[in-house]
């Protein structure tokens, strides 16, 4: 399969940002990111604003990958599912630290990002969803997510859209949801504007290995990176990522979504929050568009998008909120989930000395963005990271037990 | 598209037997399962598991380890066999039997269009045949069914039908020659059990071929159930997938299983209406 065909490659608004075709050269540079998605972007701006030189390598564009196709939901409530503890509080712990995030970015980019604190409405559509949905609603209030159940009357007082058959739901008024789009650009701008580089079509091709150590990587025009430090965020390609050694291969699968993008008008908006049923979620944008996703397969690389998927995801739409059959139908998209065995993300050093991944965030990488981000920079500065992000220690499915610290000297539980 | 290496020529775990069900009672606390003939092949665990609906990869790989099921059924529509990674790499590395099934076909062409690809890529002609009516209640389309069953079977698969509880049906399905039939407990996905025991015991009492209850199952007791009404075997995923924990789930029915099948070898009581008391009367002597 030829390599374009692998990404999504549908048309659609291009990334404008300030994008180099190369850096400058190269002197001491504290980190090489590979892969200038969401992950990567967030990590070498976090680095910089640290004080470290960085450089990210994009082999397309930036948002190029899953990025570009995400819904941008800050939402950890919807992802609340048994036996994922250790996941929740890694989302729970990044959906908070988004809206100083949020702010940040915004000052350092001089971009808009598009941070919605909209809130989000789960709701059933009949007897037996309801049922469902109060079972992992219990689950939600047992982890003080500030949730609220509400009777069918009151969702559809907060959302009049709502179909009619409506039996029940649960207010989430703390989520909110970004444009991943925008999230990307302003990245990509405050990377640059912290004195880091973003250079683009550079295609990763091998790595630089010096007693042991990575100590760069060389790209497909002959250039060489070397830096103290090498991030690998390659998203749904880490789990094939050519140039490490063999026993280095991270155990991370591309999961396929489509998803849809409607446009309305100031008229027609079917809805003010994020609402979601156990099969589609629906993300209103304050320009008037609303994302529509997305669908789960595991069809290895294939990014078609299909009539099936399509039917699915708008007729699951339309039984929620029916207004939106008058919407035009502006894009459709497939994306690749990076997917891991427990569906938690690979944050910290892994393989050779030198190299740090963050990647695996499968549903969750907009979500994860600060507290990955805010990992890797304080791995990359020599300093412990925030606790919640050890239980991403990319090392236990190698049957390690604890996360290897190499980068901080002294290294004990951070304070929480 | 890869197709797997070894998929189909795995030889599955081989318990000895000791006879059917009727036969051999006695000596059932020795070995508490005979294993059964499944297709060409004799089994050791009656439990069949799906692979959808799992929370992730792990949870599906600690309750396929904790079900002791030996065959797997994957849906060929949701995954692509070659993809590295994925469900079917757990099945592998578990050395369990993926079994391919048409789910998410409506017409008797889809059906088999499906088995041809499943075929080619996981390198076997066993297919579980589900031809889907409506996708709200998802009860099987008798008329496509049997139609993909003809077809199917003349061609040289094993074919493992999902079928509505009807005996009559069954036997349909058994006399255009399909491997075992799979009569549902009720929906997909529901948890709502056995609704109607008389139609599976009946079903059951007429087979010649394995009768495997498949769908409805919501938790162990009706697993237990089924092989009391004589199942030769239950195929469950949603109970266990979709459980707060699977592990658990799993290993609950995989002994709700045994249980059910125990208790049908043993030889249940008949039902009375008054009591009868256990300890023998005044003055009759215990014997043994």
């Amino acid at each position: 399969m030829p390599e374009d065909s692998q990404r999504p490659s549908r048309h659609r608004d291009e990334v404008v940002v300030p994008l180099r075709k190369s850096g400058p050269g190269d002197e001491a540079l504290d980190a090489i990111v590979v892969g200038g998605g969401a992950i990567g972007l967030a990590c070498a701006w976090r680095a910089a604003r640290r004080g470290l030189r960085v450089r990210v390598l994009e082999r397309d564009r930036p948002g190029a990958g899953a990025s570009g196709v995400a819904a941008g939901m800050l939402a950890p409530v919807g992802e609340a599912n048994w036996g994922e503890s250790g996941l929740m509080r890694m989302a729970i712990a990044s959906a908070r630290a988004w809206p100083a995030f949020a702010s940040e970015l915004a000052a350092d980019s001089r971009l808009e990002v598009g941070y919605e604190a909209c809130g989000a409405l789960h709701v059933a559509l009949d007897r037996d969803e309801a049922d469902e949905l109060r079972r992992r609603f219990e689950l939600m209030a047992s982890m003080e997510l500030g949730v609220e159940w509400l009777r069918p009357r009151g969702c559809r007082d907060l959302e009049p859209g709502l179909a009619p058959t409506c039996a029940g739901g649960v207010h989430a008024p703390g989520e909110a949801a970004i444009d991943p789009r925008l999230l990307v650009a302003a990245l990509a701008a405050a990377v640059e504007h912290g004195g880091g580089e973003v250079i683009v079509d550079a295609d990763v091709t091998g790595g630089l290995i010096e007693g042991g150590r990575l100590v760069g990587v060389a790209t497909a025009d002959g250039r060489e990176h070397r830096a103290g430090r090498v991030v690998l965020a390659t998203g749904a390609w880490s789990g094939t990522t050519p140039w490490l050694p063999p026993e280095a291969r991270l155990p991370v699968r591309p999961v396929k979504g489509q998803m849809l993008v409607l446009r309305g008008s100031p008229e027609l908006r079917p809805c003010e929050r994020i609402v979601a049923t156990e099969r589609v979620y629906v993300v209103p944008r304050p320009d008037g568009r609303l994302v529509v996703g997305a669908t789960v397969e595991e069809r290895g690389f294939d990014v078609q998008v299909t009539a099936g998927g399509v039917h699915e995801l708008l007729r699951e739409a339309y039984r929620a909120l029916p207004e939106v059959a008058e919407l035009e139908l502006v894009e459709t998209l497939a994306g690749l989930r990076p997917g891991t065995p427990d569906n938690a993300p690979l944050i910290g050093p892994w393989g050779p000395e030198g190299l740090l991944v963050a990647t695996g965030h499968y549903r969750n990488g907009i979500l994860m963005a600060p507290l990955t981000s805010e990992a890797i920079a304080a791995l990359l500065a020599s300093e412990p990271p925030p606790g919640s992000a050890q239980q991403a220690h990319p090392g236990r499915f190698a049957g390690e037990s604890e996360p290897r610290l190499a980068a901080a000297p002294a290294l004990e539980e951070t304070p929480r | 598209m890869r197709s797997r290496v070894d998929s189909g020529s795995r030889t599955p775990v081989s318990v000895p037997g000791d006879g059917p069900a009727d036969g051999g009672a006695a000596r059932a606390g020795d070995q508490p399962d005979s294993g059964f003939d499944l297709g060409d092949r004799s089994w050791g665990s009656r439990l069949i598991v799906g692979s959808g609906g799992f929370p992730s990869l792990e949870a599906m790989e600690r309750a396929l380890t904790a079900s002791g099921a030996e065959i797997v059924t994957v849906a060929l529509r949701r995954v692509d066999p070659g993809a590295r990674g994925s469900a079917l790499e757990v099945i592998d590395r578990l050395g369990l039997f993926a079994l391919p099934n048409t789910a998410g076909c409506y017409t008797a062409r889809d059906a088999v269009r499906t088995a041809h690809l499943a075929r080619e890529v996981f390198e076997t002609d066993w297919i579980k045949l589900e031809v889907i009516g409506d996708d709200r209640t998802l009860f099987p389309d008798a008329v496509e069914l049997v139609g993909a069953a003809e077809i199917l079977v003349d061609e040289g698969f094993t074919v493992l039908p999902y079928t509505n509880d009807d005996p009559i049906l069954a036997r349909r399905l058994e006399d255009v020659g399909c491997s075992a039939v799979m009569p549902l407990g009720s929906p997909i996905g529901s948890g709502m059990g056995i609704r109607n025991p008389y139609n599976v015991q009946i079903i059951v009492e007429r087979a010649t071929v394995p009768v495997i209850l498949d769908a409805g199952i919501g938790t162990a007791s009706d697993a237990a159930l089924a092989m009391e009404l004589g199942c030769d075997g239950v195929l469950l995923s949603s109970s266990v997938a979709r459980a707060k924990d699977p592990e658990r789930m799993a290993l609950a029915m995989r002994r709700a299983v045994e249980a059910g099948y125990g208790a049908r070898r043993a030889g249940r009581i008949p039902r009375k209406l008054h009591a009868e008391a256990s300890t023998p009367g005044e003055g009759i002597p215990e014997l043994g």
